[in-house]
């Protein structure tokens, strides 16, 4: 599921522009170009992983916080089983309570996956549907421990 | 995994020629998304210091000791592939299935190929409210022009085209708050195209009151169960439900007593339950007998009470009356250098990533054990080349993972022709033929 807005083809359209450019002027003023075009797409993102250490990252706007650790290839265990599509709580994170505010209202189908997620608390999202924008610069987003199965194993016994 | 130790090499040892187990035996076929860890499995597999060995039946190909002899550590991940009977006289009836085989015939599971289920009549009647009881009821239920784009089998879905069944009562021993399934499926069920809810309102007697008092996802799932079984319909949900052909609703506090049989005595035609109250409350409730007992007329009864492991090997401990390997965070007790994960370790519930966690967790005790030097690595072991020498005297093949990548492209290839992902194969010998051309 992509949150990418219908005006961002214009903006990819733009980009691709900007990069013929670039490859061209690269030659001549590589750095420099590169990092005053680039500099704008890209959202800081501080990871909390579970071991407690901080993983410090970016990612171009619109990414999800799951295909920003896809594409960084961060050393999250088991994170994103489904691949973004609503089919598991593995991409579980937990948000500062003004960033979740920030956030849109979550879906039935979120809501329902979430449900399932080990250490859910009133901040928590799945990483595959929080899509990274300006606004979200710079935030921390802690891994919670494990995910799990809401009904208890051991309520399979035999009773009568 | 930081700083554990690496093995040389991880070999899978696998009995049918394709991989990957429930996931792709289990899981509905309409859940194709579910199905993605298949990538994940898929480059574990194509790692350089793993292998899969298909195609070998531990336990009568190759024995868990000789396997012992061979690898320095061998770990049973080899899941439940029994299941738990009801007990009931008339089980043996035609026209009753385990879960596990109607799940197995509808996703190609060969040993079930040939099941047949006879689906001529109107009211079909689940034992069970676990997400297993969920999905057969949804894939009795579906229309034939949804289950037809996805992989269920072509028999299955043949035989639902010309089903009869339009009632499906999912039947459990406690109540509305004890359901074992999730809100996903429920959802599904409500939301499924061309049925209607039918539920007694008398059977959620109190329900309301202590939603206040669960915890939220408890809470959620029992807002939508209130919600579609007793909640008056808004107009277009109510015409909606007027229109639907089909019909599919929980009872509770039922327990099966027996399959009643039709009067040619070969075939189900009902099925004899006891009613049930409840004791205690929170964690601790009970199901308790009344002595009330209520029959429902039906033609197809699938048990959907549990699957259950089964011994592998005579050498290998076993806990009988809990169908598990005993163990101690995945060390079989009093056998070195002997671990098991997943179902076979902990009971047969849970999601992928509940396995997928545990699986985690036995294969860091693993690495731990090594590390510690309480596995010892030190001798020299044979491994798979070991193993390979006392396969091919036995004369059994293993097939490798890309010759199953051969039995997958021709899967998928047949499966395009008709839109779908994938055809099954559902014969061993034509899997073993197509693996080796």
């Amino acid at each position: 599921m992509s949150c990418k807005l219908i005006f961002s083809w214009v903006q990819r359209q733009a980009k691709m522009f900007f990069f013929c450019i670039m490859l061209f002027v690269a030659h001549l003023k590589r750095t420099l170009v590169l990092s005053l075009i680039l500099s704008e797409e890209k959202v800081t993102v501080y990871f909390i992983n579970r071991d407690g250490r901080k993983i410090t990252t970016s990612s171009a706007k619109g990414d999800s916080l799951l295909d920003l650790v896809v594409e960084q290839n961060l050393d999250i265990e088991g994170f994103g089983a489904c691949e973004g599509t609503l089919a598991c709580s593995t991409c579980h994170v937990i948000l500062d309570q003004k960033v979740y505010n920030q956030l849109g209202p979550i879906t039935d189908e979120e809501n329902d996956m979430l449900d399932l997620a080990f250490g859910l608390t009133d901040t928590s999202r799945l990483g595959c549907q929080v899509c990274l924008s300006r606004d979200l610069e710079g935030i921390t987003v802690r891994v919670p421990d494990r995910v799990n199965d809401m009904r208890r194993s051991d309520d399979t016994g035999p009773t009568l | 995994m930081g700083k554990l130790p690496r093995p040389e090499s991880v070999d899978i040892y696998e009995r049918l020629p394709v991989p990957f187990g429930l996931v792709r035996f289990g899981v509905a076929p309409d859940h194709p998304e579910v199905k993605n860890v298949i990538n994940t499995f898929t480059q574990t597999a194509q790692h350089a210091r793993c292998s899969f060995h298909g195609n070998v039946r531990v336990g009568k190909d190759v024995t868990v000791e000789e396997l012992q002899e061979a690898y320095h550590a061998v770990v049973l991940s080899y899941g439940a592939e029994g299941n738990r009977t009801m007990g009931v006289p008339g089980e043996d009836l035609a026209g009753v299935y385990s879960a596990k085989d109607f799940v197995g015939w509808y996703n190609g599971l060969p040993r079930n190929s040939e099941l047949r289920p006879d689906l001529s009549c109107e009211t079909a009647v689940i034992l069970g409210q676990g997400n297993v009881a969920l999905d057969v009821a949804r894939i009795l239920l579906s229309p034939v022009d949804i289950l037809k784009k996805t992989d269920i089998t072509q028999h299955a879905l043949d035989a639902l085209a010309e089903s009869s069944v339009r009632r499906v009562l999912i039947v459990g021993r406690r109540g509305p708050l004890q359901v074992a399934c999730t809100i996903k499926e429920l959802r599904e069920m409500v939301n499924l195209p061309g049925t209607r809810p039918e539920m007694e309102a008398s059977e959620f007697e109190g329900i309301a009151e202590t939603l206040k008092s669960l915890a939220r996802p408890r809470k959620r799932l029992t807002e939508l169960l209130l919600k579609a079984a007793i909640e008056t319909p808004g107009e277009e949900e109510l015409e909606r439900r007027n229109r639907a052909e089909r019909a599919w609703g929980f009872r509770f506090l039922r327990k099966p007593l027996e399959v009643l049989p039709s009067t040619d005595l070969i075939r189900a035609a009902g099925i004899r339950l006891a009613v049930n109250r409840l004791e205690g409350d929170g964690e601790g409730v009970r199901a308790v007998a009344t002595g009330e007992v209520e029959d429902v007329e039906c033609g197809l009864v699938i048990s959907s009470i549990g699957y259950k492991s089964l011994l592998i090997d005579p050498a290998v401990p076993f806990d009988a009356r809990k169908a598990i390997i005993p163990n101690t965070m995945g060390r079989v007790q009093q056998t070195a250098g002997l671990y098991c994960s997943g179902w076979v370790k902990r009971g047969p519930t849970g999601v992928i990533a509940t396995t997928m966690n545990d699986s985690f967790d036995t294969a860091r005790t693993l690495l731990q054990d090594i590390g510690k030097g309480t596995l010892d690595v030190s001798t020299v072991k044979p491994g798979s080349q070991g193993v390979s020498a006392l396969l091919e005297k036995r004369g059994v093949k293993p097939v490798s993972f890309s010759d199953w990548e051969k039995i997958d492209s021709e899967e998928t290839r047949r499966g395009e022709i008709k839109g779908k992902p994938r055809e099954k194969m559902l014969d061993v010998g034509e899997m073993l033929q197509v693996a080796r051309a």
